[in-house]
């Protein structure tokens, strides 16, 4: 029993509770604060396991942004749950119990965890992503030269999926029929009145949140971090702008029809690098034909495709926010 | 023991989210087990990449052993594209609730049922 393993089985525990919490829990607002705790806990457990980078968008993430969307969602809406029905419940556990058991009997398969002679460490990839990349593309994070250079594919997807998901929540909740002259409301005017403290806090934090986003953009070749992280830092930024200073002020600062702009822009950059290297003579995202020297050409390549990572991610990331709250302020 | 102990755990956490999606009627809830059984698979995924004695698989001299970073780079962006569809998930939630005034599913479909016999 190393320290390891005892921190390991103590986090683990604080994610059962935190998981039955939600089920049993008929507030959907403290279920919803218990799932921000479950990806918070979440975010130790991976940094516990090496996965630094999951670990940063783990918690900008689940603990953040989901957290915040669903609370804002929840202002739309109820926030209390009726009582489920017993018949249901039992169908559900009888369903849980067989897929869980089929599993853990799956699991038997498995390898030991962490141990060196798995399938997946004595895989070619392995070397090839963490030795021969530093050679090919000369980036110290292994994370980042896999996702922007070896898959680049992938992460174009992933980028398109975020792209599409925001179109269609703007399509489902940005316009809203009939007045859009506004009263002022609670939700609107923010915290202005009260809460100085507050105000006065985050207008000094403000410019080291959103310096620290670019840090984390820019320095992603290196150290734990990139655009997707960069992206939800920034949103956070301006998440918290709105939330204290009103929708409406934050709305002035960076404007829907800006946002509207930067969330096709950062895509279209990622799949013009793509279109680019294909006239320059090379494949489809293959960074090396865009310098002469094809590791400088690869460190140009990650540059602008992590950029236009980090532009969509945020612009989707602040457009979900003020189509949930831009809701609540006009009806 | 602690050969699967991490194995069995995220399996654990995944059956409590499965269970919340089909046990519970209202679509918040459902959304929220959603998100439990997803961040359990990505649990998972993460440690199938880890290595005894590894460290995080940022390159630097002083150090041979990395875990893998290939699990870390889909699950990476897989957690951005989770919210993405979370968000859209209860952006539909929203447009039930002021269709139907309520975000419990059996009730939104008695209320269809009422409109529409047929």
């Amino acid at each position: 029993m190393t320290i390891f393993t005892a921190i390991d089985v103590v986090l683990f525990a604080i994610l059962v509770a935190c998981a039955l919490g939600i089920a049993r829990l008929r507030s959907l607002y403290a279920a919803a604060m218990l799932s921000g705790l479950f990806s918070l806990t979440c975010a130790s457990i991976f940094v516990l396991q090496d996965a630094v980078d999951v670990a940063f968008t783990e918690a900008a993430v689940g603990a953040g942004m989901t957290t915040v969307l669903f609370i804002g969602a929840l202002a739309l809406t109820r926030s209390r749950e009726r009582v489920t029905l017993p018949t249901r419940s039992y169908l559900a556990l009888a369903v849980a119990l067989a897929a869980g058991g089929a599993l853990l009997y799956a699991t038997a398969d498995l390898p030991a965890f962490s141990a060196p002679d798995t399938p997946v460490q004595q895989h070619p990839v392995t070397e090839r992503y963490l030795l021969t990349a530093q050679q090919e593309i000369a980036v110290p994070n292994a994370v980042t030269a896999v996702l922007a250079s070896y898959r680049g594919y992938d992460t174009l997807g992933e980028v398109a999926v975020i792209f599409t998901a925001g179109v269609a929540v703007l399509m489902l909740l940005g316009k809203v029929r009939g007045t859009t002259e506004r009263t002022p409301s609670a939700a609107s005017g923010g915290l202005q009145r009260h809460h100085r403290v507050l105000r006065v806090v985050s207008k000094v934090l403000m410019p080291f949140i959103l310096l620290f986003a670019f840090y984390v953009q820019f320095h992603g070749d290196y150290g734990p971090g990139g655009g997707f992280q960069a992206g939800v830092i920034f949103a956070a930024g301006i998440v918290l702008y709105a939330l204290v200073f009103g929708l409406n002020t934050a709305r002035q600062t960076l404007g829907l029809v800006a946002l509207r702009l930067l969330l096709p822009l950062g895509l279209l950059i990622y799949a013009g690098v793509g279109v680019a290297t294909l006239l320059l003579g090379g494949n489809f995202l293959d960074y090396n034909v865009l310098a002469t020297d094809p590791v400088h050409g690869q460190h140009l390549g990650i540059l602008l495709v992590e950029a236009g990572v980090g532009i969509t991610v945020a612009a989707a990331m602040i457009l979900l926010f003020y189509s949930f709250a831009g809701r609540g302020v006009s009806r | 023991m602690a050969g699967h102990y991490n194995y069995w755990m995220a399996i654990v956490l995944m059956m409590i989210g499965l269970y919340i999606v089909i046990a519970h009627g209202n679509l918040v809830k459902k959304l929220l087990g959603l998100s439990v059984f997803q961040v359990s698979v990505f649990m998972l995924y993460i440690s199938l990449g880890k290595v005894r004695g590894g460290t995080a698989p940022i390159i630097e001299a002083a150090y041979t052993s990395y875990s893998h970073p290939l699990p870390h780079v889909l699950i990476l962006t897989a957690i951005v594209v989770g919210v993405a569809t979370t968000a859209l998930g209860l952006a539909l939630v929203v447009r039930i609730y002021e269709a139907y005034g309520t975000i419990d599913e059996d009730v939104a479909r008695a209320a269809e049922r009422k409109s529409d016999p047929r």
